[in-house]
């Protein structure tokens, strides 16, 4: 049974394998460079613009809400500065949608995890997260020292401010949310005074407590075990994408400077450009090794490299044993060729559809949207009865239609009938007796007018193929049709 | 080869993957491994909590099944009680409209178009209830029943009428005021011989522009003037106070061929409708009387307030 296995030496150890695994802390130092730098700038960006937008302004006139970015759900509008956007409109978002995806793609085949190192919301906060920790803690040392050490006042005293500090960050990000969904300065105001819907309460209480528990404490936790993305994008690397990669043909064997400097002595060949100082692990928000190569758990926001960078730099070494580098150009390098170059790596026939896939949607998109009607009509028939025998022995069909003026000001506007001789149209809220050929009405600010409109046509009236059309009575013009059929008992065999 | 480990000890059965530095779990699926790695510790947290939450959700909800019911849970929750709350909320939410209707009176309804609509959609679920048996679910009607759709009115079409007819039914033996008339059965009775019987469907084929005068329809002229102008009209052109039918237009409540004239004149007609008055609350009646005024052929309150007098024709609509 068990027969010794040379294979299974590990086994004979006696093991205390633990099932679960108690999260280990990541205290990523400070490290300034080119990367960090670029991190600061797009979390800079990205902050802004969430606390920023929807309190912006953009002047819609009388009949229209005055917020730039608004998404008012109650009255099914979406508007994004000077567009509006109806719900059946929605295939605009749908379309920004698969942009967004198709743009990761593209992100994704060139630099790798960029969303997931740069502009990941998860990333944002906590990194935002990590520089509250530095400012009451202190840097990667002491913080690792305050959490081993004992809970005396002055722990206590740290951790309630941090704490606090990381609820308050955590309110201000649910609260923000909100405010994209109703009037901002009227919502705050009543938030406060306590009359806000439930629904935002809520809300802010939910975002609230996640992002507390995601950005202050799990952290990497979500990107390791949570997040599908990262396995996503694992599969849509390739070996033209620039990766962060450890240089190890460069860096290996590694070891200390004095430690070469023996070898040389002794006569042998110096050790590699790693002089193991490990900063790399020390400043990585994720807490890996980036020498073991890729991983899940790297989220390639290149702070190793800044970190190798300065290393390398004060021991007056080349820069770059850690940087962004393809696997295929890792291959050429380790044999000691010259790399692809960047731009070749760059515009691959991949990255040229994905391109061209992306740029095809935002042209259509903005074609689409340079040519939509403000002014639409749909046309509904009655089927139940079909037709109405009048006492004259006219025929009457009833039709119920919509006018949607999705400008934000009331148009007139001329609905036309034509496809039968004779017919005059009318609509319930007027006296049958001034029926006529064509019905004028004026439509309401961004509103849909719902009629029902009846068209007689004289006794014998074939049934018939008719249509109506919708045209705008004023300087703007604009015109929609719709076609559907007239019903009478002739040709039925009635 | 990971077959040889699958006896393996309880800890791990796996060999070590040297890639990884960690141990698999020692099963193998064509050639697949699985790493044993431990779970995060929060994790099992988590699903403690779920547990807790669930040992919670069976205490306070009904949960655990019986013979007959499941356990009540402690918050007393049922889907009936649900439903009933929502039915009652839904009510509530109506009786302000309700209210407002009740105070209305019928003809008054239309000064108000969010009232009158919200009359008219009231109506248009109670009809769909109670009055598609007879007249259809888009109120078309058929033989006997009339099209409620048409501009053609047996006893009147405007709002008030409409409501009259519908609070107190037609020829409604259960009813007082119900709407009255009966037209002889010329044929049956002896009154008319058949032959004159069908000089008088001559005539009225004549008169509604379905035959050529004939010396049929002349002798019928004149039986008609004796027999059925006083409910007809002269002219057939019918009469509102007795719910007789305008015989010169298109539109016939039971045929306007020749076999089924002959039929309504040998036999007569008598339709019945129940006086919804003592079925229906007065605020159905009166969202019912909207629907039915709002179908098309609604005619304008007279400006006479004489209820329903001789008054033949208001401003038909659609003429």
């Amino acid at each position: 049974m068990n027969a010794p296995d040379p294979k299974l030496g590990a086994r004979a150890e006696p093991e205390t394998k633990q099932l679960y695994a108690k999260r280990v802390p990541v205290f990523p130092r400070k490290i300034d460079g080119a990367f960090r730098r670029f991190k600061w700038a797009v979390m800079a960006f990205c902050l802004i613009v969430y606390w920023g937008t929807p309190w912006l302004r953009w002047d819609r006139g009388p009949f229209a809400p005055h917020q730039a970015v608004l998404i008012d759900l109650a009255h099914r509008r979406f508007y994004m500065f000077a567009i509006e956007i109806w719900p059946q409109e929605f295939y605009f978002v749908a379309g920004l949608l698969i942009m967004a995806g198709i743009g990761l793609f593209l992100v994704t085949s060139v630099v790798g995890r960029a969303w997931c190192g740069y502009a990941c919301p998860q990333t944002v906060w906590t990194d935002l997260y990590q520089h509250v920790d530095r400012l009451i803690d202190g840097d990667r040392n002491a913080q690792m020292k305050l959490q081993n050490a004992p809970w005396n006042a002055e722990k206590i005293g740290k951790r309630a401010l941090k704490w606090s500090i990381y609820l308050l960050i955590a309110f201000m990000t649910g609260g923000a949310w909100i405010f994209y969904f109703d009037d901002a300065p009227s919502l705050h105001h009543a938030f406060w005074n306590g009359t806000a819907p439930g629904i935002a309460y809520a809300t802010v209480g939910v975002l609230t407590f996640t992002t507390f528990a995601l950005g202050g404490f799990m952290r990497e936790q979500v990107c390791i075990y949570m997040c599908p993305w990262p396995r996503i994008q694992g599969a849509m690397l390739d070996e033209k994408s620039l990766i962060v990669t450890y240089k190890h043909w460069r860096g290996e064997p590694r070891g200390s400077l004095k430690a070469s400097q023996k070898r040389v002595e002794e006569g042998l060949p110096p050790l590699g450009d790693c002089i193991d100082c490990k900063q790399c692990e020390a400043v990585c928000p994720t807490g890996i090794d980036i020498r073991h190569g890729a991983q899940l758990a790297c989220i390639t926001c290149g702070l190793c490299i800044d970190a190798c960078d300065s290393a390398m730099a004060q021991i007056g070494r080349p820069r770059g044993l850690i940087d962004y580098c393809t696997l295929e150009d890792a291959e050429r390098e380790s044999h000691g060729e010259a790399d692809t170059p960047i731009l070749k790596t760059i515009f691959r026939p991949r990255t040229l559809i994905y391109f061209s896939a992306w740029a095809a949607i935002g042209v259509g998109l903005l074609f689409m949207l340079g040519t939509r009607s403000r002014l639409a009509l749909s046309v509904a028939k009655d089927r139940n009865p079909e037709y109405v025998q009048l006492s004259n022995g006219s025929i009457r069909n009833a039709f119920t239609i919509k006018v949607r003026n999705m400008e934000d000001r009331p148009r007139p506007v001329v609905l036309g009938f034509s496809g039968v001789p004779g017919a005059k149209i009318y609509s319930d809220d007027m006296e049958a007796s001034a029926a006529r050929g064509d019905l004028p009405m004026t439509v309401a600010a961004d509103t849909t007018r719902r009629l029902r409109i009846y068209v007689e046509a004289p006794k014998g009236t074939q049934p018939a193929a008719v249509l109506f059309d919708l045209k705008a009575n004023d300087q703007e013009g604009g015109h929609d049709e719709s076609r559907t059929t007239f019903t009478t008992a002739e040709g039925n065999g009635q | 080869m990971a077959n040889n480990h699958d006896e393996g000890g309880a800890d791990h059965g796996g060999r070590l993957d040297e890639a990884t530095g960690v141990h698999t779990v020692g099963h193998e699926w064509d050639g697949i491994e699985e790493l044993d790695n431990p779970l995060p510790r929060w994790w099992l947290m988590l699903f403690y909590v779920c547990i807790l939450f669930a040992i919670g959700y069976v205490i306070a909800y009904p949960a655990l099944p019986g013979r007959h019911s499941a356990t009540p849970g402690m918050l007393g929750w049922t889907s009936r009680g649900t439903l009933a709350a929502e039915t009652t909320a839904a009510d509530q939410s109506r009786a302000a409209v309700r209210a407002a209707i009740a105070a209305t009176s019928v003809e008054d309804l239309a000064k108000d178009p969010k009232l009158l609509r919200a009359a008219i959609e009231g109506g248009r679920a109670a009809f769909k209830v109670n009055c598609v048996q007879c007249h259809g679910s888009g109120a078309a009607g058929g033989k006997g029943y009339p099209n409620l759709n048409d501009d053609d009115w047996l006893w009147g079409g405007d709002i008030a009428t409409i409501h009259q007819t519908l609070e107190h039914g037609i020829r409604y033996p259960g009813d007082d005021a119900t709407r009255m008339s009966q037209m002889p059965s010329f044929g049956r009775d002896g009154i008319l011989t058949p032959a004159q019987v069908q000089d008088v469907v001559s005539h009225v084929r004549v008169i509604s522009g379905q035959e050529k005068p004939s010396a049929s329809s002349n002798r019928g002229s004149a039986i008609f003037a004796q027999n059925c102008a006083v409910c007809h009209g002269a002219n057939g052109e019918g009469g509102r106070n007795v719910g007789a039918p305008k015989l010169t237009d298109a539109i016939w409540l039971y045929g306007g061929d020749r076999a089924t004239l002959t039929e309504t004149v040998t036999n007569a007609r008598y339709g019945v409708m129940p006086a919804w008055g003592q079925r229906l609350d007065p605020v159905t009646v009166k969202m019912l009387a909207a629907y039915v005024h709002s179908l098309g052929g609604g005619e304008a309150t007279p400006a006479a307030p004489a209820a329903e007098a001789a008054a033949p024709a208001a401003p038909a609509a659609g003429q």
